[in-house]
């Protein structure tokens, strides 16, 4: 599934999005090539929705996205799995009461066959520190362990791209560092929406919104003071 | 807290099919339902009481998958006693401890996954009939995953309700667990979305 890092493009051309009355993203036009994408902005600033719509999660009103070449309306299911999407909680991902379990949800859905999906289920344990946790119920984990679980549960159906929506909000120092860490070794395209801007150090472009428009562009260095300044 | 999740064991049990063990619980319960011999209801929680050491389980397992009904069998022994007779109040409690436990017994002993699999298999001849087996098989793993999660919520609430000082308002917990519910279910159908 996956494809080389300098032929992933995700593609927003004249992309509007309203929810009833309310306009969330007037007029969105950009691409996005490079491999470790930040975007931040005020909470209703439309960074998620934003996100959202990388995947399918949201299609837009007018306008079209496009990931790698497949439209996000027209071709919803080659994008889902093009696209993997890692949420703020992983109470609200994994669906299974235990670790392995969880992890193989995707790859059945998928049809996979059982050997493939035992071997695949088996490195990402591994991959993600996991190791031993097969079995565990996920609801007596830490919630850093957790997260890992739900990052694995993505991780294994090996998108091009991972989306990931405020993925460190609810963890302590020790495992934002652990999921920074993971993010900074996989070798998917990022999208990363945070609040927490220590995160970004690294990544190739951020992204400001403001009121659902782009209110910069650029490297973290220039977006992180022209966001600062903003809010200041 | 949570009874009935899989425990991980090598026991024969455990390696025993789901589809068999589905099997076995189906043809258990009717064989106790259908007989009615207080003699027999008692070999039948002698049993499923052995299929806890057979699997290897320690007797406090077996005991948290009947705790919480031992209030409701202990109304109901009483009513029979009441209202029938001694051996009535007996085949009643024993058949139902002796269903409860098997049952437990059954999930302790099997992954959900495989559950909903065997689940699946059984369903499949009713697709033609309009049943959509993968929202069922779907439906069932999400029961057993969000017990524990929905228990979690209402402790929260209740512990903000306590610190606010309304320990007694049913409102003050129905409201925010309802809420919180309805909320945690959009966002788990919009993660299912992106998984699949």
């Amino acid at each position: 599934m996956t494809i080389a890092p300098d032929k992933r493009e995700a593609l927003f051309e004249g992309v509007r999005v309203e929810r009833g009355e309310t306009l969330v993203l007037p007029a969105l036009d950009l691409a996005l090539t490079e491999r470790r994408i930040g975007v931040i902005g005020a909470n209703g600033s439309g960074k998620s929705t934003f996100a959202r719509l990388l995947n399918g999660l949201i299609l837009p009103s007018a306008g079209r996205v496009a990931v790698d070449g497949f439209d996000t309306k027209a071709e919803t299911r080659q994008v889902r799995r093009r696209v993997g999407f890692l949420f703020q909680n992983p109470d609200n991902q994994i669906v299974y009461p235990t670790v392995g379990e969880d992890i193989a949800f995707g790859l059945r859905r998928h049809k996979l066959p059982k050997v493939e999906v035992r071997a695949r289920v088996e490195a990402a344990l591994h991959r993600f520190g996991l190791a031993g946790f097969e079995e565990r119920l996920v609801h007596e984990l830490s919630g850093g362990e957790r997260q890992m679980v739900a990052f694995a549960g993505v991780m294994v159906l090996e998108p091009s791209w991972l989306v990931l929506d405020e993925p460190t909000t609810l963890l302590d120092l020790k495992n934002t560092a652990r999921v920074m860490r993971t993010i900074a070794e996989i070798e998917q395209s990022v999208l990363l929406v945070t609040h927490d801007l220590d995160c970004l150090a690294g990544f190739d472009r951020v992204i400001v919104f403001e009121k659902g428009r782009i209110l910069h562009d650029g490297t973290p260095r220039d977006a992180i003071a022209v966001y600062k300044a903003f809010h200041a | 807290m949570i009874s009935g999740l899989y425990l991980a064991g090598t026991s024969p049990l455990h390696r025993a099919g789901a589809g068999q063990k589905l099997l076995a619980l189906i043809g258990f319960g009717t064989v106790l339902l259908s007989l009615p011999s207080v003699v027999l209801a008692a070999v039948g929680l002698a049993v499923a009481l052995i299929g806890y050491k057979v699997a290897g389980f320690p007797w406090r397992i077996a005991y948290r998958q009947i705790r919480a009904m031992l209030l409701f069998l202990a109304f109901l022994f009483a009513a029979q006693v009441w209202l029938v007779s001694l051996e009535a109040a007996a085949l009643l409690a024993l058949r139902f401890s002796a269903l409860i436990l098997s049952a437990g017994l059954v999930t302790l002993t099997t992954r959900t996954s495989d559950l909903v699999a065997a689940l699946e298999t059984a369903l499949r001849p009713f697709e033609r009939f309009g049943v959509h087996v993968e929202k069922v098989s779907l439906a069932i793993s999400l029961t057993l995953r969000f017990i524990p999660l929905v228990a979690q919520v209402v402790e929260d609430v209740k512990e903000a309700r306590a610190a606010r000082g309304r320990e007694r308002s049913m409102i003050a917990l129905a409201v925010p667990v309802i809420i919180r519910l309805l909320k945690t279910a959009d966002a788990i159908a919009e993660a299912i979305e992106a998984r699949s």
